[in-house]
């Protein structure tokens, strides 16, 4: 009885080690490819960081030397125009599910918001290549930074409603109890609680879609040189790498690496950034 | 030996019609609150059964009972509160010197600038500072003075007896206090906007022997310029701080008289085996 009890038992130590090293191995296998990825990005395209790449337009086809300066400020304009149109109706979409929505109809927005999410971002392109694009007959910036912040939206609307969600009640009722109007406690006391919470999910959504190829190609067009006015079009940092890596000159190819890899940086330092921000905060995502 | 105000009105609802002519009462004060047949429902769930009651102003008022008796409810009430409970559903009225706050056309915001309110858990607002706190109920009422805001903060914070504590650290966070100075931060919060009643839900039950005398005294202080109405579920306290007792079983209130009458000569059987810790 003992003998077989502690067989038993070595058996299901030894179970429970195979178990946890093959979840860790998957756990591993997961991230491996954030790894792999970077150091084939140094590899291939950190020689071509250099200043003329922040610097400089592109150069025609066969000419050597050149950078994606355009490129680079037209993804950070992008990014403005989609937190200018994501943001704010986000952030107060997200604020009517967690203090005004009744449970049915959060239900509904919710399960809405997740439909949205998982509609694939090239059709986002093409809904905003129907409602902008064709009535003004012309590719744009204002185009491309509508279908980023489409794509921002239910991103947006989720992180804000679960950091508002993260604030204690007592705020709400203490405010109320002061006879301060529901709204201004919401803005004063609810939302400024959980600033690092929503700028946070800002962040993160504008990584997310700061990589976004395929609405850019159907809205902002992209562009060789620089954009004078937001309703002409406009370049876009993986537009480029993508016209660039098609390519068949090698002098391109070793710019699209340089881009691939300014693009990962740019997210890494967002993530990093957001890490920072929410330290010690009392509400977080 | 004093007589009891207002008699139980389960007990006596006849007495009212027995009182003598109004010329012949003494030149009392108006009661602030006049309650009459406060009903409220959670869902389905009766919470509060009936209440008709007067609470007098300038005077503490305690109300004890049993876990779930309905005592929280009863104070949401006052200040409509319980309206942030979107099942809640009353019946009945309650009026502050003659103004009914259930009214449909009555403001809550206005209603809750005449009745604060101090919760159990201190809750300091984290993103202001100990300054800040005092005066946001001021600031977001729509006061933009800053010598009339830097004057009320003061005011409050020394009718809280907080001022000499924090007076040199008014820009260091709220939640940087000590438990009990953050719930007189809160008191000082509430008095800042200047109500005419308080209402304290078990104010100093997460606090410390010390920290819960330094309330009890900043209470009777109070009680010269404000109706306090608090919660509390340690009988020594209800019968050092307040003036009249209420006490509520099962979301009625059973009894409700002066404070040393119900505590020596309860006139109820449930209240003197609450009092006497026979249950709750
Ligand atoms: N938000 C709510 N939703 C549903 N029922 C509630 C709610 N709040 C209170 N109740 C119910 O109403 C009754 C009275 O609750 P109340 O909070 O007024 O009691 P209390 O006397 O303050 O108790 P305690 O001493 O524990 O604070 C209880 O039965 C409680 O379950
Ligand atoms: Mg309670």
């Amino acid at each position: 009885m003992a003998f077989q009890s502690a067989n038993n038992h070595s058996l299901r130590k030894a179970f429970s080690f195979l178990v946890s090293v093959g979840t860790f191995f998957c756990a591993i296998l997961v991230i491996a490819p954030l790894g792999i990825v970077f150091f084939h990005l140094v590899d291939k395209g950190a020689s071509s960081v250099n200043w003329d790449f922040f610097t400089k337009l592109p150069k025609p086809p066969m000419e050597s030397g050149g950078g994606m300066a355009n490129a680079i400020a037209g993804t950070l304009t992008l990014l403005a125009l989609a937190a200018a149109v994501g943001v704010p109706i986000g952030v107060l979409g997200g604020v009517y599910l967690s203090e005004y929505g009744s449970s049915r109809v959060n239900w509904w927005l919710r399960f809405f918001g997740d439909v949205l999410n998982g509609v694939p971002s090239i059709i986002w392109g093409i809904v905003v290549y129907g409602l902008i694009v064709k009535p003004t007959r012309t590719f744009s910036a204002y185009a491309g930074g509508v279908a980023l912040g489409f794509l921002m939206l239910p991103i947006i609307m989720r992180t804000t409603e679960e950091v508002l969600y993260l604030v204690p009640q007592g705020y709400r009722e203490a405010g109320l109890a002061l006879g301060i109007p529901r709204w201004k406690v919401i803005v004063h006391i609810v939302m400024a609680s959980a600033l690092g919470g929503i700028t946070t999910g800002v962040l993160l959504a504008l990584a997310r879609v700061a990589g976004e190829t395929a609405p850019i190609l159907f809205t902002a067009f992209g562009n060789s040189f620089w954009n004078h006015r937001l309703s002409d079009p406009i370049a876009a940092l993986p537009l480029q790498i993508f016209t660039y890596a098609i390519s068949p000159y090698d002098d391109w190819h070793r710019q699209a690496w340089a881009g691939a890899l300014v693009l990962v940086c740019f997210t890494l330092l967002v993530n990093v950034t957001v890490r920072f921000l929410t330290r010690g905060r009392t509400v977080k995502v | 030996m004093e007589v009891t105000m207002i008699d139980n009105p389960v007990q006596n609802p006849q007495r009212e019609q027995r009182a003598p002519a109004p010329a012949a009462i003494q030149p009392e004060e108006p009661p602030a609150f006049q309650v009459e047949n406060l009903s409220v429902w959670y869902g389905k769930k009766q919470a509060l059964f009936d209440v008709t009651t007067n609470i007098p102003s300038k005077t503490i008022t305690a109300i004890i009972g049993p876990s779930g008796c309905g005592k929280s409810t009863f104070l949401r009430c006052l200040n409509r509160m319980h309206e942030l409970v979107p099942s809640s559903r009353t019946e009945g009225s309650v009026r502050l010197f003659g103004q009914d706050l259930h009214a449909r056309d009555t403001d809550a915001s206005i209603v809750r600038r005449r009745v604060g309110m101090v919760f159990q858990k201190s809750n300091p607002f984290p993103t202001m500072s100990i300054g800040e706190n005092v005066i946001v109920g001021l600031r977001l009422n729509g006061v933009r003075n800053r010598a009339i805001l830097n004057e009320r903060m003061e005011k409050a914070l020394r009718m809280a007896a907080l001022w000499d504590e924090v007076k040199n650290d008014l820009n260091r966070p709220g939640m940087s206090l000590s438990g009990g100075q953050q719930q007189r931060l809160c008191i000082a919060r509430a008095v800042a906007v200047e109500p005419e009643v308080l209402l304290m839900d078990e104010p100093a039950s997460a606090l410390d022997p010390i920290a819960t005398m330094k309330i009890e005294e900043l209470t009777q202080q109070l009680k010269a310029n404000y109706t306090i109405v608090i919660v509390t579920h340690n009988m020594q306290q209800a019968s050092r701080v307040s003036d009249k007792t209420m006490f509520f079983y099962m979301g009625k209130l059973i009894e409700y008289g002066e404070t040393k009458q119900m505590f020596f000569q309860p006139a109820e059987k449930k209240t003197e085996d609450y009092i006497t810790g026979r249950f709750g």
